[in-house]
């Protein structure tokens, strides 16, 4: 029992923001309403929430191993990518029965930790750090779409699955959950909207629960000085290798929800403004906290989306122009920046009352 | 086709695969090695060298001219980049990748607004010679000379002008270079200036040779970093065999199964140098030397 609540109170720790009742009645607020909002909205807009969330998972993958981990990764798409491919030629050629779409997602999500763990065990054991990582990412990720935009003849098949080359693979089967009688089919709405956000919240809590955890504390300490780490006596590589495996998974789950929502994935999906664009969510909202994340990707997605309607070709130039200013002035992010002045607030008023 | 011609068309390939790896990665080295920073939008500085040449050709300058201008105004840029924002990140190199990420997006989405999805290439000049059944390109062997011919001059430079000396200094140790009066933040810019010129004079080298889309840049890049990486921090012990090494395994894959192949090849080779030789090529000969 007592296990039970120490593994719960790893909820709060020195490696996330956010802690006391008033943080968790705010999460709890914050939940309701994310619960209640299919309710008070019409299918199109719920369809894009959605959107929104899918692209969480890989700002998360990113926070965890650049924030949180200290190594640059570019690769992130490529993730995205192998395990968005990988969920459309499994289904498409195994179809939907059965559940099988959920099976479909864990496969591919397995894939894609697989290839992490090849190129990973490259790179980690190699002691590729800092701005060579960067790089080594960067070339597989564009090696990677330029591989797949290639693959538009009759020869390129997977079983029955086509490749298509740049058009990319479609109408796959969205995720079915096996029910008796009738399986429920989460088309990009409602349904879609509550499997995706429970797994949100099931991934936010658990990567909390992660980072405060021991094993969290030494990733931090090897982003904050590895030579110490190392003389403490844990094996760095190791302790790198396997976060860089779970952001792969995650950017994987990324990419089978991207796959399963718009019933599409192309090539370009990996490409270098793909591929930049986590980067600047990450950077923006704040890239050592997982609520600054989430809370700072979701705020940039959809400023960048009313952009894109009201400018299409300018917003990637805001981007871009948001990206520099974040790293000159605010390195930390700006939700992260905006959280810490409110705790700081919260503390000298609850002083004051005091 | 007797084994003469088979040689020749090897060297060739080898040739023109090496003066692509070393031209797009040697500004990329000379920014890298010299303060550490990796250049993400060094394929965008390539890209503006290539469109300043297309410009001036078609505004009637004669192409070596043009690609004079493209060097030019790209190692401007460069300086205006370096003061605006490399200059507040040294200490931060990965964010230096970061914002400079920022630059290239800016660059390339900036240029489709204002000049447009594609403009009017230049045409490869001196035509092409025959050995054997094949014809050549004469344009291709005038790229490996030029490619040859920057190594020699960044050689000169850093051994034989006092720039070169001032900027070594600043590099090994850039306290003490300060304290004996060295200007560093100078010499930071000026190299980066430099860096950016070679990229621009990579894009105004090959401008004739490939069709000017604003995303050209990421043809170089992938070539270029690949080449940094496996070369290390040091130009001419580095980028030099780097460029021979993969450009063998390069001109092999790509004859030997097409240009993806070659590409792969290319991966595949970095991914297992990196693996041996942490430090590149440049690093296991500096420290077999100590």
């Amino acid at each position: 029992m007592s296990g039970f609540v120490s593994f719960f109170r790893r909820l709060e720790g020195p490696q996330t923001v956010g802690r006391g009742p008033a943080f968790w009645s705010l999460f709890a607020v914050v939940m309701m309403i994310a619960l209640a909002y299919p309710l008070f909205s019409d299918g199109y807009t719920v369809g894009n929430t959605v959107y929104f969330f899918v692209w969480v998972f890989i700002a998360l993958s990113l926070c965890l191993i650049w924030g949180y981990g200290g190594s640059l990764s570019f690769g992130q798409t490529a993730f995205f990518g192998i395990a968005g491919y990988g969920y459309g030629v499994l289904t498409l050629n195994f179809g939907s029965a059965y559940g099988f779409t959920l099976v479909a997602l864990v496969i591919a999500v397995a894939i894609a930790a697989l290839f992490a763990v090849l190129l990973g065990y490259f790179m980690f054991f190699g002691r590729i750090a800092g701005v060579f990582l960067g790089i080594v990412t960067l070339a597989v990720t564009l090696m990677l779409e330029r591989f797949m935009a290639q693959t538009a003849g009759p020869e390129w098949h997977i079983g029955s699955a086509r490749l298509n080359g740049f058009n990319g693979m479609s109408a796959m089967p969205p995720l079915t959950i096996p029910w008796p009688g009738e399986p429920i089919v989460l088309f990009a709405d409602v349904g879609l909207y509550y499997f995706v956000f429970g797994l949100l919240v099931f991934v936010y809590l658990a990567l909390r629960i992660l980072m405060n955890s021991s094993f969290g504390n030494v990733i931090v300490a090897i982003r904050e000085n590895p030579e110490r780490a190392e003389m403490l006596g844990y094996d760095v590589r190791k302790y790198q290798l396997i976060t860089f495996v779970i952001g792969a998974a995650l950017a994987g789950i990324s990419g089978v929800l991207y796959t399963a929502w718009g019933q599409y994935i192309t090539p370009s999906s990996m490409g270098m403004t793909a591929a930049a664009l986590p980067l600047i969510w990450v950077a923006v909202g704040g890239r050592s906290d997982l609520t600054s994340t989430v809370v700072g990707t979701l705020v940039v997605l959809a400023a960048f989306q009313a952009l894109t309607i009201y400018g299409s070709q300018y917003a990637l130039i805001f981007m871009g122009v948001l990206l520099v200013l974040t790293v000159l002035i605010a390195p930390n992010g700006l939700v992260l920046g905006a959280m810490n002045w409110l705790g700081r607030l919260a503390a000298r008023l609850t002083q004051r009352v005091s | 086709m007797d084994i003469a011609t088979l040689v020749f068309s090897a060297l060739y390939q080898f040739g023109d695969a090496f003066a692509f790896l070393v031209l797009s990665a040697c500004g990329l080295a000379v920014i890298f090695g010299m303060m550490g920073v990796i250049n993400l939008a060094h394929g965008e500085f390539i890209m503006c060298g290539a469109y300043v040449t297309a410009a001036t050709v078609h505004a009637g300058l004669p192409l070596p001219l043009g690609i004079l201008a493209g060097t030019i105004v790209s190692a401007l840029v460069g300086v205006l980049v370096e003061l605006t924002v490399i200059r507040h990140l040294y200490d931060r190199p990965l964010d230096t990748i970061v914002a400079t990420w920022g630059l290239s997006l800016i660059a390339t989405q900036g240029t489709l607004i204002m000049v447009g999805s594609t403009m009017a290439g230049v045409g490869t000049p001196f035509g092409s010679f025959q050995v054997g059944d094949y014809s050549y390109s004469i344009y291709r062997i005038v790229l490996f000379c030029a490619a040859l011919g920057v190594l020699a001059g960044l050689y000169a430079l850093f051994n034989w002008t006092r720039f070169g000396v001032l900027a070594r200094a600043t590099i090994q140790v850039p306290h003490m270079a300060a304290a004996l009066g060295v200007d560093t933040r100078l010499i930071y810019s000026l190299t980066f200036a430099c860096g950016a010129g070679l990229a621009g004079l990579a894009g105004g080298l090959y401008a004739p040779t490939m069709t000017l889309v604003p995303t050209m840049g990421a043809t170089f890049i992938m070539e270029a970093f690949v080449t940094v990486v496996i070369g290390g921090a040091d130009v001419f012990l580095g980028t030099a065999p780097a460029g021979g090494l993969l450009a063998i395994v390069k001109s092999g894959m790509t004859s030997w199964q097409g240009q993806l192949f070659g590409q792969i090849g290319l991966l595949v080779a970095v991914i297992i140098v990196v693996r041996v030789l942490p430090k590149g090529i440049s690093g296991f000969v500096l420290r077999e030397r100590t």
